[in-house]
């Protein structure tokens, strides 16, 4: 358990005195309030599959999730703030997490564990099968991996976490819960013929008229085929020109500009140097852009340093 | 009364003989290609199995399954595998059904462990099964439409009947039906569907036939106070359900009068996508039917596809290392599980996590050796047909976690021989020390959630639940495979029937286990550089057409695989049929009997008891 160190809060604009750095902190309102938030994040108890197996191992005595406030595994929705999706979510099981969730008091996070929970996993076919929560709630952190080992979970928790530090209670849109007035409900999914999302009626309906009147049932225009070019060498696939953003496209230079600024804004917003700020780590495209920063051993040394005189005097 | 002659020997043929003479026109000896067994006309299925369970000592009923045949004869079947609890083969009999009218009549009858398999068949088949009292759905939900194991029926991303499909494979781009449909989530409706009708019927089954629902006649009626039953839910989501499992239980006072499990909610279609897949592709789908124990589970099923393939030309039997490693591994998964089992029965009798850690810290370092030979922790796809997939390393490192290497690198003889003999047995021992003669476990458990022998066998309970009650059936014994009848090991067994016992056997058997590793032990050393693989490694075998029924004895209980192999002339490189015996599945038909009388804080415990997983159950 690491000790509560008030400098961590700290806000550096304000200087405090030096015999009371420790006691003292000044920060920002957002700031404290997500650091309590995300210091003790009780995750609801509720396994669903394989993963939930390897959620268990992670709550144990080797991975020991306690060492980021999170043991408090509550079995009441009522009294989390997390939901960790651990494993497939079936259509049957949908109706019941959605009601949870909706159970669950704001502010509230989601985690999608493994495969399963984040698309449908290697049960993605099945007749039975939801390809992912995210298609019913909002998901805040995706773990990959089938199961992810307890180093990756915890590691998406960590992920969550550094998203809470940045969020804002200024900013609305980004954390609905700080608006005014209780926020709506998911719509419990129906099950029918199939499963049935409510959202969904307006289309729902469209087809039912369709198929009234005898005609087939809708069907999208494919999107173009990504095939591979015929002229170019057939053993290089496609990958390795994919996930490159080309710099010389606008679109998307547009895209980062346009995001860059919603950064900007958002450090102000919070009252903070846009050089300690980290990135909120759950975009992993900001990545791309803030160049990483690099671990400092001499300062991190002299900060230690630092520390250990001033608990000496 | 018996007016033909009663067979008491473990000879399979005799007892057809015998059952010939007796029924000479219900009859008929399975002639179809790779087929064994016999095929019973429906209209006097009951009366064979009755004289089957009665007069010729079949009083195991280890699996019911539905086929569809369509394409091939165009019919429905039920496969049904019969034993002997005193131990021998199976007696593999049949009935045939056509597939517009399918109904078959119900053995509940007979075995009562029939009854969610049939409910099952029902299910996904749509075979009706006269005769059985609850035949309603039991994976999916009421309203669902259509059964979506037959042959016919296509599910939402239907794409080919079989892997690997044209869009994927050799080409490598995508367009998945999700995305042609306009439909998010490629919602089919049958024709005749009405949206002003639209509402969830899923949930009325459970309770119309109980009763409830509040009668406003009686409530004016004030001359008296009326008491009444109260049906509580418990689950899907209950921290104590081992995953999304649901009761629904209806209790005077606190005693429970009448339990019905749900389930389905994590029915995650093995079946019908490992129909879709080829024979190798279901190695790894099977490591997530009991996740906890997935060593085991390829065991079963490399054990079911290679009696398949025995019967081709080019076949070879895995190689004695092979065979010593399997044995080591799944072993090994007993111990997982049972320290697992025990850790949460615990947790379930409200000494919440704390046995569970010590359980789970010793699992931690099995799965450490897991991981370092197969890769993975928990889903290892470790098994192939012919051996296993690699062999042991040389040292014990971290695959997934570098960091971790400095703390764990092993030579991995050392390594298991320290865990084998000293580390495991002490870990035992410490359970058995706290908790076994704790007086707070006593009084919870003694005398709870009682099975007698008669019942654990009719409703085909198996593993620990079975041999609790004092029937000594281990398949490792009863119809050994791999190199279990070179190896010297007791059958666990108990006989009182209840939670108390059946926490001991988990006990006994994990020290069986200790000493099979033992003997284990020097076999890996003597055969060590020997080959794992017999004959070459072929990633689409062409496996020859006929069917096979592999069963293990896994943690859990009888884990049996029923694989058709079947249509292409060739050898088909897809199974015609998987289907999964389930121990979790079947065992949970004693559930409800179990509990009547008593409270409701023992549901729990006594499901605990069980050992249930879901993977597996829902499948
Ligand atoms: S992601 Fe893999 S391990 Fe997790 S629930 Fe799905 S199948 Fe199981």
């Amino acid at each position: 358990m690491p000790t509560l160190d008030l400098r961590e809060l700290h806000n550096t604009e304000f200087p405090v005195p030096d015999e009371m750095q420790g006691n003292i902190a000044i920060t920002s309102l957002s700031r404290i309030y997500n650091w309590s938030r995300r210091s003790s994040m009780w995750p609801l108890l509720f396994g669903l599959a394989c993963c939930a197996i390897e959620m268990i191992a992670t709550a144990a005595a080797r991975y020991d999730l306690s060492r980021f406030g999170m043991e408090v595994m509550r079995a009441s929705p009522r009294q989390s703030d997390l939901m960790i999706v651990s494993g497939t979510v079936t259509k049957k099981m949908v109706v019941p997490i959605v009601r949870l969730y909706n159970q669950m008091p704001e502010p509230k996070y989601v985690l999608a564990m493994g495969a399963c929970a984040s698309g449908g996993g290697p049960f993605k076919e099945g007749y039975n099968v939801v390809s992912g929560i995210d298609m019913y709630l909002p998901v805040d952190v995706y773990v990959p991996g089938c199961p992810p080992t307890p180093q990756a979970l915890l590691h998406g928790l960590i992920a969550l976490q550094k998203k809470i530090d940045g969020q804002s209670l200024a900013n609305f849109d980004d954390v609905p819960w700080y608006g005014v007035g209780p926020s709506e409900p998911t719509p419990i999914p129906i099950l029918g013929p199939d499963i049935i999302d409510p959202r969904q009626m307006d289309l729902i309906r469209q087809q039912a008229e369709l198929a009234a009147a005898g005609k087939p049932y809708g069907v999208r225009d494919l999107p173009p085929t990504i095939k591979p070019e015929p002229a170019a060498a057939p053993k290089v696939p496609a990958k390795t020109a994919a996930p490159a953003a080309e710099p010389d496209d606008p679109e998307k230079a547009a895209r980062l500009a346009k995001r860059e600024a919603a950064l900007a804004r958002k450090r102000t917003a919070q009252g903070e140097q846009p050089t300690e700020t980290p990135a909120p780590a759950a975009e992993p495209a900001a990545g791309d852009q803030a160049a990483p920063k690099k671990f400092d051993k001499e300062a991190m040394l002299a900060k230690i340093r630092e520390r250990k005189a001033q608990k000496e005097s | 009364m018996v007016d033909y002659p009663i067979v008491k020997t473990t000879d399979i043929k005799a007892a057809v003989d015998a059952l010939k003479q007796k029924f000479p026109d219900a009859i008929q000896d399975d002639t179809r290609q790779g087929y064994g067994g016999i095929i019973v006309d429906k209209n006097h299925l009951v009366e064979v199995a009755t004289a089957l369970r009665d007069d010729f000592g079949f009083d195991y009923l280890s699996s019911a399954t539905a086929v569809d045949y369509l394409g091939i004869s165009d019919h429905m079947e039920m496969v049904y595998h019969a034993y002997r609890t005193a131990g021998g083969p199976a007696l593999v009999f049949k009935a045939q059904t056509p597939r517009d009218k399918p109904e078959i009549p119900s053995l509940i009858n007979v075995w009562p462990g029939a009854d969610f398999q049939e409910r099952e068949a029902w299910d996904l088949y749509g075979i009706k099964f006269p005769g059985h009292p609850n035949l309603k759905r039991i994976l999916l939900w009421d309203g669902f439409d259509g059964h979506p194991m037959r042959k016919d029926w296509q599910e939402a991303y239907y794409e080919e009947d079989h892997k690997p499909f044209e869009s994927r494979w050799p080409g490598g781009w995508v367009h998945r039906a999700e995305e042609r449909n306009i439909y998010g989530k490629n919602v089919k409706y049958p024709a005749d569907f009405d949206l002003s009708k639209l509402s969830d019927t899923s949930e009325e089954s459970h309770y119309a036939d109980l009763g409830l629902g509040v009668s406003v006649q009686k409530l004016a009626d004030e001359s008296h106070i009326k008491t009444d039953r109260l049906v509580v839910n418990m689950g899907p989501h209950h921290p104590s359900t081992h995953g999304v499992f649901r009761m629904i239980v209806t209790l005077n006072g606190e005693t429970i009068e009448k339990l019905e499990p749900v389930m389905g909610y994590l029915h995650r279609n093995h079946e019908k996508i490992g129909e879709r897949n080829t024979f190798l592709h279901n190695m790894p789908f099977t490591d997530r039917l009991d996740y906890l124990s997935s060593m085991g589970n390829n065991l079963g099923y490399a054990l079911a596809v290679e009696q398949l393939l025995a019967n081709g030309a080019r076949y070879q039997p895995p190689t004695y290392r092979a065979e010593c490693i399997r044995v080591l591994m799944v072993e090994l998964t007993r111990i997982v599980n049972h320290l697992w089992a025990i850790g949460f029965l615990l947790n379930d009798l409200g000494a919440f996590f704390t046995p569970a850690l010590y359980a789970i810290a010793e699992r931690e370092k099995i799965l450490d050796f897991f991981e370092a030979t197969a890769g993975s922790r928990m889903m290892c796809n470790y098994m192939r047909f012919g051996g296993v997939f690699k062999d042991l390393p040389e040292r014990i490192r971290g695959e997934a976690t570098r960091v971790n290497d400095l703390v764990r690198d092993y030579d991995t003889m050392e390594f298991l021989t320290e865990l084998i003999n000293e580390r495991l047995p002490r870990s035992i021992d410490e359970l058995d020390q706290y908790l076994t003669d704790s007086e707070i476990i006593k009084s919870r458990t003694v005398g709870v959630g009682y099975l007698s022998p008669e019942m654990a066998i009719a409703y085909s309970a198996a593993g620990p639940l079975l041999r609790a009650s004092g029937v000594p059936y281990d398949v490792r014994r009863a119809d050994p495979y791999s190199i279990y009848p070179e190896l010297d090991f007791d059958v666990a067994v108990r006989y009182n029937g209840d939670i108390y016992d059946r926490y001991l056997i988990r006990l006994d058997e994990m020290r069986e286990s200790l000493r099979i590793l033992k003997q284990i032990l020097p076999r890996l050393e003597r055969t060590r550089g020997e080959a794992i693989f017999a004959g070459n490694k072929q990633h689409t075998p062409r496996v020859p057409l006929g069917e096979a029924y592999g069963r293990v004895e896994n943690p859990k209980g009888e884990l049996g695989f029923y694989v058709v192999s079947a249509g292409d002339e060739k050898g088909p490189q897809n199974p015609w049929r998987y289907h999964v015996r389930a121990p979790s599945f079947i065992s949970l038909t004693a559930l409800g009997p179990m509990c009547i009388g008593h409270k409701v804080a023992d549901v729990v415990a006594i499901l605990g008891s069980i050992d249930i997983v879901l993977g597996e159950t829902d499948r």
